[in-house]
């Protein structure tokens, strides 16, 4: 359901960019009501469910975690946590919290709402989607599998201390403590809210929810009690809901409007791209995402690797490109490109129709085959896809194209022998968190290789999977680097047996009016795309 | 009457159990697992199991129905799976929305059919007369989501007359009404003239033209209330027509009604939701058919005996 | 013959039935009328922006998103348009005959189940139905013609049911049965003929009403699988173009519009001439 967390940063937020952010929180005034649009309507605030990309941002504003990410960067910094330490194996996480953090309904946040939250998310009776997040912390079985409600590897020792005990090594765990799954939840409000804690969300972030007319909008207010003087900047958001991108555009353009939500649609793009105002109002930057086609290693003849990659050299990458008016670069590999880890010297397999076929030929298949290729039914999916069929077409591969709903598509590519090659486009691969861990366990290896998985290609590498988890125990933190390395040799690897055709890094475009201020990696923040606690009003 | 009226009502609430028993059955039917779907890609196979579980999908067929009944006679129609919100508390919010296109569609469709049947009528076989009924065909004849776009680009893209969507004032209505209304108003146009022909052709309506009555007191006097209650009936049935077409119009103007609710709910696989509009829908079907069912008999007095 | 005579000395029927015929044409002679291939995604096809190339120049009514020819693309897609408006009201009018018929000659039990099933699929959201009907099959041609056959049968049925129970009472019948005329005899050569006009104009009026629900779910994305060019997937790939590109939008639609108004001006003129009761809608 996470569909298109598009993280996006630019390559300065990734690298030193911590002054900026520090400076623009400086001079960005107090004050303002903005307006915030999106097609479809908020499905939920509660922290344990909320999992796709329009609540996440403001998820992310209603409540605090432990750590946190400085605006617009990958840069975890503690958050509710004053300060943190780790043991030298690596399995204990020890944390002090801030004193006087309220929550909205006024009551004072201590050590135990942190435990019971996280013991919430995990517990199956939530239905959460980020119980899995947590699976390092010791006792987490006991409760995922319904035999306690309580998390045997937290502690805590008193209000203001959480201590961490994990069975394994992971080197994630700060970025698990920050995803929205670890926000900390008053116990009170949420069993008041008897089921619709989603409707009624009470958290200690930076905005508080005032207002819910279903379908039409939300209104969002400043926490005057936010435990960072400053933050945020505005005073009011409202976010407005069934609103078309393109009528959102109109509004916009009009000053009705200060963030189209849901970006800008291609058509209106080249418009507003050529207008004399557009270049203020269109923020065009770099995601942490990749476009890929899943070729099934389970169907022939994809079992064959000459046929994996005969296909990766006959996909068209440019003119994909161009279809989407150049908001995307040509991919080939896994990562992004501001992913740590990404490998700048590889070149993967270039664009070559002669060997393509010549490939194709190698692998006995000189006059091509027929098959099917799944894709999403929103546009512009339907139309990549018959881009993709016609490139396939020019070595012999007849493609029938399929283009379904999304939760049909998904429930094809986790069926044994069904889709044989599936256009992610719309559900395409995006972080939960910065780490390019994040890119492997259950797209590329052998643990979403089951039935109802999310491993379409059914690859299996049982070499790469060791490596992977030899990776995710370096947990020291002096050893950052070198972990980002393997990983990175990991994905190269992968490419040699081209279960995936690396298609495109889509960038992300928003749409904000001429008044909104603030660098532009707040609005297309890696970790939450919207920052609603950094972005401001120009005075 | 009243075991008439009884005996229908009871015909409504068995038809209302089969649409509720194909609709669960269609929807369990579809190569779509919910729990993945709230899982997400992140989750771990244990994880969608306990979602699985928890929403009751590892429960046979039968029993998943059953339950589902139980709750929808107590006039609970579940909670989504996707918002974990009550399904009759999404729907009551965005039911009035629906409700007041309506309205406000047939609104138009009646004015707007009623006043062309009339003046064709008056002026039968003139040039008017074609002129009106050719219109009524093409309104007939064009693809909702094509007026839609039409209406948008025209009156509020490059006019600015409307609101491009949006919804609370009476300017935000006219649009998605007139797209909804064009469509049933060539029916109606069709329908008011051939009612008021008949009534023109009569001998007390000629006799009072005869004695000079104007044709205006003709026309309100005799010919209207005549056209009167076929409208009612077909607008009855017109509810039916309706809910199909609220879900492009919706889409297309950004209303905040059942229709958009349906769609996005049809994306997420959201069962419980998908369920509760289409028993909504099938009630304001039902309802509508009692209505011009009840009517009919007072119109044609030939269908009383039958 | 006389059918065909009434239609000639009424205007709009002959209006009608002309675009008909032209829209039949284009059909069948799509390949020699089509200076393009329909899916072929030309290179020159897009201006270096990627955006559509306006009517006019080699590409009469333009380019669409992809760069492929419009004007090719109407004409193919009036095959698969036309294809499902014929299969599936084919469909539904038979499925109609058949309930009808059944249930206003059988009576008893098996004409109450028949006539209950029916309200229920009156009862239906048609759309909706249709919706999740398209999610749950793999969508095809086929596919999408029975999903509307399925959704459209009922009025038909409606109809011949009350028609046939009024055949049934008649003196005739009752004089045939009375002399001990078998079920079949009676069925085929009493009440069927009798009820040839109403399949005749329902079979013309359920085209237009045809041709609009495969664009609509074709416009939701549930329709005629791409590349396969349907007027109504062409309005879908292109409806975010509507502002910057409105010929996308807007010949696909015309061309919609007329083939519905022709359905249903011939069809209309076929009732007023076949069968004079049956007036208005219904």
């Amino acid at each position: 359901m996470f569909r298109n967390w598009l993280l996006a940063t630019t390559t300065a937020a990734l690298m030193a960019f911590v002054p900026l952010a520090a400076h623009a929180a400086d001079t960005a005034p107090q004050g303002g009501d903005i307006v915030v649009t999106y097609k479809d309507d908020i499905t939920t605030l509660d922290p344990a469910i909320g999992y796709d990309w329009v609540n996440w941002s403001m998820i992310k504003s209603l409540y605090s975690r432990l750590m946190d990410y400085e605006p617009g960067t990958a840069k975890l910094v503690p958050s509710l946590a004053e300060s943190f330490e780790v043991s030298p194996d690596g399995l204990t996480y020890t944390f002090k919290l801030r004193t006087g953090v309220k929550f909205s309904n006024g009551r004072e946040l201590v050590a135990s709402d942190v435990k019971w939250s996280i013991e919430r998310a995990v517990n199956p009776k939530t239905q959460g989607p980020g119980a899995g997040f947590f699976g390092a912390i010791a006792g987490f079985d006991d409760v995922a599998g319904g035999k306690s409600e309580v998390l045997s590897g937290i502690e805590t020792p008193d209000e203001g201390t959480v201590v961490f005990h994990l069975s394994r090594p992971d080197a994630t765990f700060l970025h698990v403590l920050a995803i929205n799954f670890a926000s900390v939840v008053p116990k009170e409000a949420v069993e008041a809210a008897g089921g619709d804690f989603g409707k009624k969300p009470v958290g200690s972030g930076t905005l508080v929810l005032k207002d819910w007319t279903i379908g039409q909008r939300l209104v969002f207010e400043r926490n005057p009690d936010y435990f960072v003087k400053g933050m945020p900047h505005v005073d009011k958001v409202t976010v407005e809901v069934g609103q078309e991108p393109l009528v959102a555009l109109l509004r916009l353009q009009k000053g009705e409007v200060d963030i189209a939500g849901d970006g800008i649609p291609p058509a209106k793009f080249l418009e507003i791209k050529n207008s004399p105002d557009g270049a203020q109002m269109i923020v065009d930057g770099e995601q942490l995402h990749t476009g890929y086609i899943t070729l099934n290693t389970h169907v022939k003849p994809f079992d064959n690797v000459k046929v994996r990659q005969a296909v990766n050299m006959a996909i068209n990458k440019e003119r994909i490109t161009r279809i989407l008016n150049g908001r995307a670069t040509p991919a080939n590999q896994p990562l992004p490109p501001l992913m740590p880890g990404y490998d700048k010297s590889f070149t993967g397999y270039a664009y070559d129709v002669e060997k393509a076929k010549a490939t194709l030929a190698e692998a006995g298949l000189p006059d091509g085959f027929e098959t099917v290729l799944y894709a999403t039914n929103t546009d512009p999916q339907p139309r990549i896809a018959q881009a993709i069929q016609q490139d396939l077409a020019a070595i012999g591969i007849k493609a029938e194209v399929r283009t379904l709903a999304q939760g049909n598509v998904i429930a094809a590519g986790g069926t044994e022998g069904e889709a044989p090659m599936i256009w992610s486009g719309g559900m395409a691969w995006i972080a939960d968190f910065p780490d390019p861990s994040n890119f492997y366990g259950p797209i590329l290896g052998c643990a979403g290789a089951v039935q109802g998985g999310w491993n379409w290609s059914w690859y299996c590498n049982k070499d790469l999977d060791q490596r992977a988890v030899a990776a995710d125990s370096m947990s020291d933190p002096a050893k950052a680097e070198e972990r980002q390395a393997v990983w990175g040799k990991i994905f190269t690897d992968i490419m040699a047996d081209a279960p995936w055709v690396p298609v495109i890094n889509e960038r992300r475009v928003v749409a904000k009016s001429l008044r909104m201020g603030g660098p532009d990696h707040i609005y297309i923040d890696p970790t939450r795309v919207i920052n609603y606690d950094a972005i401001f009003v120009k005075q | 009457m009243a075991q008439i009226l009884l005996r229908r009502l009871i015909q409504s609430a068995l038809i209302l159990l089969g649409v509720a028993a194909i609709t669960f059955l269609l929807l369990y039917a579809l190569p779509a697992d919910p729990a993945r779907m709230i899982a997400g890609r992140s989750a771990t196979a244990q994880t969608v199991a306990n979602i699985r579980h928890e929403l009751g999908l590892d429960q046979p067929l039968v029993l998943q129905f059953l339950y589902y009944l139980g709750g929808l006679l107590q006039g609970d129609l579940g909670r989504s799976y996707a918002q974990k919100t009550e399904v009759w508390t999404l729907i009551a919010a965005r039911l009035p929305a629906t409700l007041t296109l309506m309205a406000a569609g047939i609104l138009v469709e009646v004015l707007l059919g009623m006043t062309l049947g009339t003046i064709a009528a008056l002026n039968r076989g003139r040039a008017v007369d074609r002129l009106v009924m050719m219109s009524a065909f093409v309104g007939v004849s064009a693809p909702q989501f094509v007026v839609a776009l039409l209406l948008l680009y025209v009156f509020a893209a490059t006019l600015g007359w409307f609101p491009m969507s949006g919804y609370g004032t009476l300017s935000h209505v006219v649009l998605p009404a007139l797209t909804l209304g064009l469509l049933g108003a060539g029916w109606y146009a069709r329908m008011v003239r051939s009612s008021m022909i008949d009534v023109l052709n009569q001998d007390y309506v000629r006799t009072a033209r005869a004695k000079g009555l104007s044709g205006a007191r003709i026309v309100f006097r005799h010919a209207l209330p005549n056209a009167v209650l076929p409208v009612i009936a077909m607008i009855g049935i017109d509810i039916g027509q309706f809910m199909g077409g609220v879900v492009v119009v919706e889409a297309v103007y950004g209303w905040p009604g059942i229709g958009q609710l349906a769609w996005q709910a049809i994306q997420q696989v959201d069962v419980p939701i998908i369920m509760g509009v289409t028993l909504t829908s099938a009630l304001a079907i039902i309802l509508g058919n009692l209505i011009a069912d009840l009517v009919a008999p007072i119109v044609d007095p030939r269908i009383r005996s039958h | 013959m006389r059918v065909m005579r009434e239609i000639l000395r009424q205007p709009a029927a002959l209006f009608g039935l002309l675009i008909v015929l032209v829209v039949v044409t284009m059909a069948i002679a799509a390949p020699l009328l089509a200076p393009f291939d329909p899916d072929n995604q030309m290179f020159d096809g897009l201006t270096l922006e990627g955006a559509p190339i306006a009517p006019g120049g080699p590409f009469l009514l333009g380019t669409d998103t992809l760069g492929r020819d419009l004007y090719s693309r109407l004409l193919f897609g009036a095959r698969n348009s036309l294809i499902i408006g014929l299969v599936a009201n084919g469909i539904a009018v038979s499925i109609g005959l058949l309930i009808g018929i059944t249930a206003g000659y059988a009576r008893g039990w098996i004409s109450t189940i028949l006539m209950r099933f029916t309200d229920l699929m009156m009862a239906f959201p048609a759309l909706l139905l249709a919706i999740v009907l398209a999610a749950l099959l793999k969508p095809s041609l086929w596919i999408v013609a029975m999903v509307i056959a399925l959704v459209n049968w009922v009025q038909v049925a409606r109809i011949v049911y009350t028609e046939t129970r009024g055949l049934v009472e008649r003196d005739f019948i009752l004089a045939e049965r009375a002399l001990g005329a078998g079920h079949g005899r009676i069925l085929f050569l009493h009440v069927l003929p009798h009820l040839v006009p109403t399949a005749i104009v329902w079979g013309t009026l359920g085209i237009a009403t045809t041709v609009l629900l495969e664009a609509t779910l074709s416009f939701l994305g549930i329709g005629v699988q791409p590349p396969d060019p349907s007027w109504g997937n062409i309005i879908f790939e292109s409806q975010s173009y509507f502002q910057a590109a409105p010929w996308l939008v807007f010949f696909p639609g015309a061309v919609i519009l007329l083939t519905a108004l022709a359905f249903n001006l011939v069809g209309d003129a076929l009732r007023d001439i076949l069968d004079p009761t049956q007036r208005g809608r219904g």
